[in-house]
């Protein structure tokens, strides 16, 4: 979690000065701009942002898995210290099948709605693992049984369609797991999905987690899931990281003007009928980033050197970084610089 | 008592729907449901996806005809007859900013549509005051009245989509799901926007989300759906805080709460299984394949809506 430092120990998974651009006819999309961080065994970190802000590209950047006009343009993402930025195709095969899964929001754009879930499941699991045949099978309905769904035997033999928002979710669950992954990326698991059966899948993955000892990275933009699920927290904006911290940093102890303004425009849980407080202006055309905080167009205490430069990250303590320029104003004054 | 604004009694909507060659049946999407609201009150309808929140609207707005029951407007039944003169009290508000208004009309004609349908001006004179007042109101800009639908945001669009169901000066609006596709940033606008607008003008909301925290910092009141009936009923904070039903327990329970030293050591009461199909409705009960409490009543009669106290109501057996 902590930024990098080629001196600390090796990181399961460690983000450098990651940039990803999308190449279009409007011109170079910079959807992630220098964004850095450590993941660790068992971890869970959570990734919560305004739309565009660049969640998915930093999932899609350590998976590799852009889309054709896009390229990670700067930067590593050190695997167990090695940069997989450098990997041919096949050493990427084997390593989104053996160490690293991602679950997607739609659950139905990644099942095919040709094929039955005990076909998809077991193809995974043959393409991942040495298990075949019968073995392969049976991992399939121990797979199912592990995220819950009952009858699995049964199950194998239904298409998609015949399967609730939930079970479906559930059934991509079980294939991200054939592989046993180091580490699940989950993008807006349960944004598609009824509070209820929300509820059932962050338990799972909760608990998966807990029994498999994997590390997770939750993407999402609701922030009660965030504080319910994760050790610790990266807000983005703008394809950067403003700020970053443990989960009580970050909900109790806001540094970042961004971020300040994410929690006062949610209805507060001890005044329910508190006037919200929303963020003026409109979401940053990443076509268009401003030189300096890409928050500084909506931020109501911008600051002249705000516009000329992007804030530098600072310690706020040791479990919180933030990247505003207030903090760095603020510590001048307290003579602590 | 004074008349209710609003006054939904016993509504039923059923939906056929072929389920073999020769054989259709009945889904029940709203199944004998009541409830009213008052004058520049909100309403709030939570539930599961498909209970029936969205049928419950349209029907009240007739895009229905109701299979049974009746809905009146201030004491005014409302009939396929005289819908059309209702719609200037009544409106909705649609849950996609980018679907439901046209990309190739002027916000000026999309908000003056409404206007010109009801004959509301005298003069051109007078339709262009009227507009930048309603432009003004959800606070658009005079000089965006020229320009396109899509050239807008999708809070900008939602601003465009209320003034358009303000145009008529309507008393009460049915918003569905009308911050959902917008950026929690952007939600706070808007939700902001409909609670000075009541306090202007008086509109009374049925306000349907599925964010639950926003429905309680909305509303004045709040209805719980589940499988087309309503289950409970009440005050915004008795539903929430002291919920009685079985299902909004743990429906409320399941909500994630943006306060991490809160939510971690709650109690989550995590329900078992899915939502039945609304074609293979449990008998008495609808709730009873999930409930931890179901007892043999449960699977024989639906229980009716009691009050509690306080107007707090509920419908179940055991609670
Ligand atoms: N294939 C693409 N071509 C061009 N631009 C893209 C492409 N994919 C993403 N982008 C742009 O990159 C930026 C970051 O997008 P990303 O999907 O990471 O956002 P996000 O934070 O995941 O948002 P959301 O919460 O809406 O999922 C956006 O401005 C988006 O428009
Ligand atoms: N025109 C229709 N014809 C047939 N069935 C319908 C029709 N409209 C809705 N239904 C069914 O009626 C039930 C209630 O649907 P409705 O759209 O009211 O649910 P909802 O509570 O608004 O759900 P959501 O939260 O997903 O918007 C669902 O089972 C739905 O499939
Ligand atoms: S760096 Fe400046 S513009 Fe950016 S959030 Fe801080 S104060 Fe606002
Ligand atoms: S009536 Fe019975 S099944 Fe229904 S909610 Fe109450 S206890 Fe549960
Ligand atoms: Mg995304
Ligand atoms: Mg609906």
């Amino acid at each position: 979690m902590e930024s990098t430092n080629t001196f600390e120990k090796q990181h399961l998974l460690s983000v450098q000065d990651l940039h990803t651009s999308f190449f279009t006819d409007s011109g170079e999309v910079h959807a992630v701009n220098g964004v850095s961080f450590n993941l660790d065994e068992g971890e869970i970190l959570g990734i919560v942002g305004e739309s565009g802000s660049g969640k998915s590209v930093t999932a899609y950047s350590i998976m590799q898995i852009l889309a054709s006009t896009g390229k990670v343009v700067g930067g590593k993402i050190l695997y167990k210290g090695d940069d997989l930025t450098k990997w041919n195709e096949s050493k990427l095969d084997k390593f989104r099948g053996k160490c690293v899964s991602i679950i997607f929001q739609d659950p139905m754009t990644s099942l095919n709605p040709v094929f039955t879930i005990g076909n998809q499941l077991i193809e995974a699991i043959t393409l991942h693992t040495d298990k075949r045949g019968a073995e392969a099978k049976a991992r399939a309905i121990e797979l199912l049984s592990l995220v819950g769904i009952n009858e699995p035997e049964r199950r194998l033999k239904q298409y998609p369609h015949e399967h609730s928002g939930g079970m479906r979710q559930r059934v991509m669950i079980a294939m991200a797991l054939a592989c046993e992954p180091d580490i699940l990326i989950a993008d807006e698991p349960t944004t598609a999905l009824d509070v209820t059966i929300q509820a059932q899948i962050l338990e799972l993955i909760q608990s998966l987690q807990k029994k498999l000892g994997m590390a997770v990275i939750l993407v999402t933009h609701d922030l009660g899931v965030i504080a319910e699920m994760c050790d610790n927290i990266i807000v983005m904006y703008g394809g950067r990281i403003c700020e970053r911290g443990t989960a009580s940093e970050i909900f109790y102890n806001p540094k970042h003007e961004y971020t300040k303004g994410l929690l006062r425009s949610i209805p507060n849980v001890k005044d329910m009928k508190q006037r919200l407080v929303p963020i003026s202006g409109t979401p940053i055309n990443i076509l268009n980033l401003p030189k300096g905080c890409p928050f500084c167009a909506r931020c109501e205490n911008c600051m002249k050197i705000c516009l000329q430069e992007p804030p530098l990250e600072i310690d706020i303590n040791e479990n919180h970084k933030a990247s505003c320029w207030m903090n760095i104003k603020a510590a001048f004054e307290g003579g602590c610089v | 008592m004074s008349t209710p604004l609003i006054d939904v009694r016993n509504l039923k909507q059923y939906f056929p729907v072929k389920t073999g060659l020769f054989k259709t049946e009945f889904l029940k999407a709203v199944d004998d449901v009541s409830f009213s609201i008052n004058e520049g009150e909100t309403l709030g309808l939570v539930g599961e996806s498909g209970c029936g929140k969205t049928t419950v609207g349209r029907s009240i707005l007739r895009l229905y005809e109701p299979t049974a029951g009746e809905v009146l407007y201030d004491g005014v039944p409302v009939t396929a007859k005289n819908i059309g003169r209702m719609r200037q009290n009544m409106q909705m508000v649609f849950q996609d900013p980018y679907s439901s208004l046209d990309p190739r009309m002027t916000v000026e004609d999309i908000i003056g549509e409404p206007l010109d349908v009801h004959k509301l001006y005298e003069n051109r004179a007078e339709r262009r005051e009227k507009i930048l007042t309603l432009m003004d109101y959800v606070g658009l800009n005079a000089e965006h009245a020229t320009r396109y639908a899509h050239e807008f945001s999708g809070g900008q669009r939602q601003r465009i989509g209320i003034a358009r169901a303000l145009a008529v000066n309507p008393k009460f609006i049915v918003c569905d799901e009308p911050v959902s596709a917008l950026d929690v940033s952007i939600q706070a606008q808007v939700i902001n926007m409909f609670e000075d607008l009541q306090v202007k003008l008086g509109v009374a909301y049925l306000f349907i989300a599925h964010d639950l925290l926003v429905v309680h910092h909305i509303s004045q009141r709040i209805a719980v759906m589940y499988l087309g009936k309503i289950v409970e009923m009440g005050k915004a904070d008795d539903v929430n805080y002291t919920s009685i039903h079985p299902y909004t327990q743990s429906l409320m329970s399941a909500v994630p709460i943006p306060d991490p030293d809160y939510t971690r050591q709650r109690h989550r009461i995590v329900l078992q299984g899915d939502v039945p199909s609304p074609l293979h409705m449990p008998t008495g009960c609808p709730f009873r394949t999930r409930c931890r409490y179901a007892c043999e009543q449960c699977a024989q009669e639906m229980p009716p809506l009691t009050d509690r106290g306080g107007g707090h109501m509920v419908a179940c057996w055991v609670k």
